[in-house]
């Protein structure tokens, strides 16, 4: 068994809301000592507000293993990553490593637009902990990685965005620490980069050294590492093989908003048109089981006429998380007399690409709008389950599966 | 293994890191300086001409009042540009050590370097400026015929004091302007009462009354620059601190320096969460 490369036990952090990021001013604050002697500080009393970011948290990482840290935002991720890499400390517990920790928690931080690429890289460097000589010695590979050669002497000020990118993790990648800690960084840069820098971390898994991925990623999360942990409000809630970490968070908070009831007069709509009840119907797939993108979907859509007279029909607009409406599309018109109606509308498998969606569920009588309820639901379609040769963003906002066909041409 | 708790306030675990980081902090300094100098056509004659100016108007002065605020009228000119030295190397130190926290809120909050390294920089920043600022003043005592005596081994010492002031008071201000962010107004006021209270133009003793001057000695530069006034001119050129006068200066330090280290380990652990 290696030795422990990170130990925490018992780590909490406190944050106090609403004073998190604002300064005070000591004016202020020796005002009213003076004007309020008795009263010991501000703070004292905003108790209530406190927010516990992580709350008794314990684990172990060995050396030479990859950890993944999956969890939904806000769940306290980010905040550990900090804590590891010692940028703010535990209001409460210990942290052990051993080794030096190398962090990329954001890249390109301590960049300076006035120097060049090369000066940037030395300065980088040691922010990052490394010493002239090892920077030196890598700075080739460095500019390579990189890909901008014909720009290492021209200020920063003057790049692309994604030749900033690109430089900052170069360098950081470069870095050669016994822990990593590596949070989202994959998120920038293009595919081919993407798939770059993704190399480049299975060459420092596999040379023995330890890192601790935190991605939302969940496809490099299940291949690149050896072990993950789910953390929810703070606190770990499964610590095991990453796929059954993946999985389990993948059902986790399923059916959340993917069914609504409303019963009263305080539904949307009119007099007229009442919704009564919406609800997201995967098929094809065990229950409880996530959405991915060959999943055809069912919206079914309950709603009351109140009155005899006219025609209703419902509209669906499907939304990604960009805000852009991917398609609208509208039942037929439907008379009839006062009662219960149903629409129901297939969104075929291999028609929405992976990312959440939002539905828009509108009602109307006789052409004019009774009830729109936009957000009605929100729904994730998952990445499919594929090999780590395809990893990274299908770009689009939908995907569909097209016909294709490729064969050789014969004169 | 490494480890930190909640609570710790381990100094030979900094010591060790700053030593680890070192190169960290001549990279903060060259990149300053480079920034600094890059787009400033004349460079760094700058760091030269603004004490050169400052000395040829206090003698303008002095010339026309017809007293000069120093015992040693004809060695005035010298003992001035040395008081102007030390002034400048502590005031650009006080002034970008405030700033330098709050000033690199990207670094502090997404990487971890020990913090002391920032202000500790710009020191370094200000020593190079001192430097070239310094090499005006052979010719300038030639000029005057002041030819130091075997005392002149001591400046290092004094200077190294002159500089760890600076550095005591920088810490001081750039932990409080993290989380105060009213500290920057004061600042440039406190500068200025700083110029009258600390024997810039003027020489201490022959100045200040002798029973203030216990009280001002508690201004730690006070001592500093008349010791360095005293190493670098002859006996007879310049008053030179009394005892009483070093003594007090070092103890101020002294506390300035302990209470700054302390208040900026503190400041250290939540600096990230509140800058």
């Amino acid at each position: 068994m290696s030795r422990v490369a990170i130990r925490v036990e018992h780590v909490s952090k406190r944050y106090q809301r609403g004073t998190a990021s604002s300064y005070l001013r000591l004016s202020e604050r020796l005002w009213s000592s003076i004007s309020k002697p008795f009263q010991r500080s501000t703070q004292v009393a905003k108790k209530a507000d406190d927010f516990w970011a992580l709350n008794d948290l314990s684990f172990e990482v060995r050396e030479g293993e990859v950890l993944g840290v999956i969890g939904r935002n806000g769940a306290g991720k980010s905040t550990l990553l900090k804590i590891l890499s010692r940028i703010t400390r535990p209001t409460q517990g210990r942290i052990s490593w051993r080794g030096r920790v190398g962090s990329l928690l954001e890249v390109g931080t301590g960049f300076h637009p006035e120097l060049t690429g090369r000066e940037n890289i030395f300065l980088n460097g040691a922010v990052l902990g490394m010493t002239r000589r090892e920077i030196a010695a890598k700075l080739d590979e460095i500019v390579a990685f990189a890909e901008i050669e014909s720009f290492i002497d021209t200020p920063v000020k003057r790049y692309s965005s994604g030749m900033y990118v690109r430089l900052a993790f170069a360098v950081a990648a470069h870095l050669e620490p016994e822990i990593m800690l590596v949070d989202e960084v994959l998120a920038v840069g293009d595919y081919a980069f993407q798939r770059k820098c993704l190399g480049k971390m299975q060459d420092v898994a596999t040379a023995g050294r330890t890192i601790l991925f935190v991605s939302h990623n969940l496809t490099a999360v299940t291949s690149l590492c050896s072990r993950a942990i789910l953390i929810e409000r703070g606190q770990i809630v499964q610590d095991d093989d990453p796929k059954a970490v993946v999985a389990r968070f993948l059902t986790d908070g399923i059916n959340t908003n993917w069914e609504r009831h409303w019963a009263s007069d305080d539904a949307p709509g009119t007099e007229r048109v009442r919704l009564r009840h919406i609800a997201l119907r995967p098929q094809e797939i065990a229950p409880g089981m996530p959405i991915d993108v060959g999943t055809p979907l069912d919206l079914v859509i309950d709603y009351e006429k109140q009155i005899d007279e006219g025609a209703t029909n419902v509209s669906v607009f499907v939304t990604n998380i960009q805000g852009v409406v991917l398609f609208n599309t509208v039942s037929p018109l439907r008379e009839g007399p006062r009662g219960n109606y149903q629409g129901v509308v297939r969104i075929p498998g291999h028609l929405l690409n992976n990312g959440l969606h939002r539905v828009r569920v509108m009602v109307t009588h006789d052409l004019s709008p009774q009830a729109d309820v936009d957000g009605a639901l929100i729904f994730e379609v998952h990445e499919v389950q594929r090999t780590i040769a395809a990893q990274g963003v299908w770009q689009g906002a939908v995907r569909p599966q097209l016909d294709w066909s490729l064969e050789r041409v014969v004169s | 293994m490494n480890s930190i708790d909640a609570a710790d306030l381990n100094y030979a675990f900094l010591a060790q890191e700053l030593w680890q980081y070192r190169e960290l902090a001549l990279v903060f300094a060259t990149r300053d300086l480079k920034v600094r100098y890059r787009q400033a056509v004349i460079g760094i004659a700058w760091a030269v001409l603004q004490p050169l100016v400052m000395m040829s108007l206090f003698m303008v002065f002095t010339r026309w009042s017809g007293k000069t605020p120093s015992a040693h009228a004809e060695t005035y000119a010298v003992s001035s540009y040395i008081g102007l030295l030390i002034w400048q190397l502590f005031s650009y130190t006080v002034r970008e050590s405030t700033t330098s926290l709050v000033g690199h809120r990207d670094l502090v909050t997404k990487v971890y370097f020990p913090r002391l390294l920032l202000p500790l920089s710009t020191a370094l920043c200000a020593l190079v400026d001192f430097g070239f600022a310094f090499l005006v003043l052979v010719p300038l005592m030639w000029w005057t015929g002041i030819v130091p005596g075997m005392a002149v081994l001591l400046f290092p010492i004094w200077l190294l004091l002159a500089l760890l002031t600076s550095i005591a008071v920088g810490i001081w201000l750039s932990a409080l302007n993290a989380l105060y962010r009213d500290i920057g107004y004061v600042v440039p006021f406190l500068l200025q009462i700083g110029l009258f209270v600390t024997p810039v133009l003027y020489e201490t003793r022959s100045v200040v009354p002798a029973q203030w001057q216990g009280l001002w000695a508690l201004n730690p530069l006070v001592g500093m620059i008349e010791g360095c006034r005293w190493s670098l001119m002859p006996a007879g050129s310049t008053d030179g601190p009394s005892v009483v006068i070093v003594v007090l200066s070092l103890c101020s330090l002294v506390a300035l320096l302990v209470s700054g280290l302390w208040y900026f380990r503190r400041a250290e652990q939540w600096i990230a969460d509140r800058i």
